[in-house]
């Protein structure tokens, strides 16, 4: 399988299943759309009035070359490969639901203003002590494992946070783990000891902030209406600093009511935040503010502006991140990694404050996802079994899609909460993807231009 | 070759030679908590 595409002034071909990247030129663009079914006589009848028949029998040769060296039209062998048919799938991350409270107000808010649809509660650093054990006692022999702390807000609950730290410092000695901390927050009450505290001990911090004032202000305000732009921007630039630009990510969320969100990203770029994330937000088509299948081509607009602009800024020296567009062509992850899928509900786990398991923090609060309880040791063996089978291989929609090593076969919440089948992929959030994919490659080419 | 550049080769074969050790970070963990962007991760086996 392949795929190729154009995208400002570049041809480019993905040869799918090797991972080659090609820059192509127009005429082996135009070749590649009869080759390999077609002999090499017809594609020189079929595009004889816009090239020689020279010139076409060179880009065959080229890409005869290529296929025989296996970069073009490879086959998938991964399937039957044994790293991933012998993988067992261990526990290796937790999302702990420190506080299902908060002290602002999202209008997107997924988890209904942070309490799940539940009551508003605090986890206690018993449940989360124990969520460290049973993280540990799961994790098989795998070393690296994660722990985010998550909201709600979780800096509402900080003394307990730092409790669970002093545990898991404890414990990962004692079975040889290295265990990684990390925090999302809104940034609200973040004040210089606590920021030192989560500089010293959270291997990354994500901070909620979703661009310009207005755009912030209209979805993220607190309890009494107030905007949040004017109370988290020094707070935020702050802590980028002390983080040395590094292991942090600015992230917001983008809406139908700013589809021109690169000026977000570049916005937080401008605000001297190096490294940025801006995700489509997530939300049924009744409301207002949900991403809609005729807003794509903005989207797609939206993307290859900022990715122009991305390249831009780094050859002019002022380069940022943004995550999306941060692909390694040579040093990502490993095959195995990308067919396996996302990881919730079986190596990546939810916990709420009560203990209770779900497959991640976007199924908390549906209690048909209830995978069992940390107190009682307890997991729902099909539940965690149907989440470790949903990867792309079982996915018919990723099987036949050029994008499967790159996204893994999408979010299970989206899926589940659009297509009510976690093997289903959501379609709007696969084409956006498959755009950053594509943006992501271009950057590349652009970059390589130089050299 | 004078009509195609290649920016990488088989970097996906390479990769499942040593790959599968699952000390790489979880996707979701790293920064979008939603859309999953796998490719942009670390490999903790270099």
């Amino acid at each position: 399988m392949i795929h190729k595409f154009y995208q400002d002034y570049t041809y480019m071909v993905m040869d799918v299943n090797s991972g080659a990247i090609h820059v192509i030129d127009e005429l082996a663009y135009d070749v590649l759309d009869f080759y390999p079914e077609k002999k090499a006589e017809e594609t020189i009848e079929l595009l004889k009035n816009k090239y020689s028949a020279n010139e076409i029998e060179e880009a065959i040769k080229e890409l005869d070359f290529l296929t025989k060296e296996g970069l073009l039209f490879s086959d998938d062998r991964y399937l039957n490969h044994k790293g991933f048919k012998e993988k067992k799938p261990v526990v290796k991350a937790l999302c702990l639901h420190i506080a299902h409270d908060c002290n602002i107000r999202c209008k997107y808010c997924f988890a209904s203003q942070g309490d799940f649809k539940g009551d508003r509660s605090l986890m206690s650093a018993e449940v989360g002590k124990k969520a460290i054990d049973f993280l540990i006692q799961n994790s098989s022999n795998r070393k690296n494992l994660e722990v985010d702390f998550f909201g709600g807000e979780p800096l509402m609950n900080f003394e307990t946070v730092k409790e669970i730290v002093d545990y898991g410092r404890k414990e990962e000695k004692k079975h040889n783990k290295n265990i990684r901390f990390t925090m999302t927050t809104n940034g609200v009450l973040l004040n210089d000891e606590n920021m030192k505290y989560i500089n010293e001990n959270m291997y990354n911090v994500v901070l909620s902030i979703d661009g310009r004032k207005e755009v912030n202000d209209n979805m993220r305000y607190s309890i009494n209406g107030q905007g949040t732009y004017d109370i988290i921007v020094p707070k935020l630039l702050k802590m980028a600093e002390m983080r040395e630009q590094k292991n942090y990510y600015v992230r917001g969320t983008f809406t139908r009511e700013n589809l021109d969100f690169a000026k977000d990203v570049l916005h937080l770029a401008d605000l001297g935040f190096k490294s940025t994330s801006m995700e489509p937000v997530v939300a049924e088509e009744h409301h207002e503010y949900a991403i809609k299948e005729e807003d794509l081509s903005t989207v797609y607009q939206q993307y290859e502006l900022l990715a122009k602009e991305y390249v831009k800024r780094i050859k002019e020296g002022k380069g940022f991140d943004f995550f999306h567009f941060m692909i390694d062509l040579n040093q990502g992850p490993c095959v195995i990694k990308r067919v396996s899928g996302c990881g919730a509900g079986a190596e990546y786990l939810a916990i709420t404050p009560e203990g209770d398991i779900y497959p991640c923090h976007q199924f908390v609060g549906n209690e048909d996802f209830k995978i069992g309880s940390i107190m009682n040791n307890a997991l729902s063996t099909s539940l965690y079994n149907e989440f470790s089978n949903a990867h792309i291989y079982n996915k018919d929609k990723c099987t036949k899609c050029w994008a499967k090593f790159y996204c893994s076969g999408g979010c299970h919440a989206n899926a589940y909460n659009f297509n009510n089948n976690i093997y289903e992929p959501y379609d709007i959030g696969c084409e956006m993807e498959k755009k950053r994919i594509e943006c992501a490659l271009t950057i590349q080419a652009k970059l390589a231009e130089e050299e | 070759m004078k009509h195609i550049k290649t920016l990488s080769g088989a970097t996906l074969v390479k990769s499942a030679i040593k790959g599968g050790c699952g000390e790489c970070q979880t996707s979701c963990q790293s920064a979008c908590k939603t859309s999953c962007t796998v490719a942009n991760q670390e490999c903790e086996n270099k």
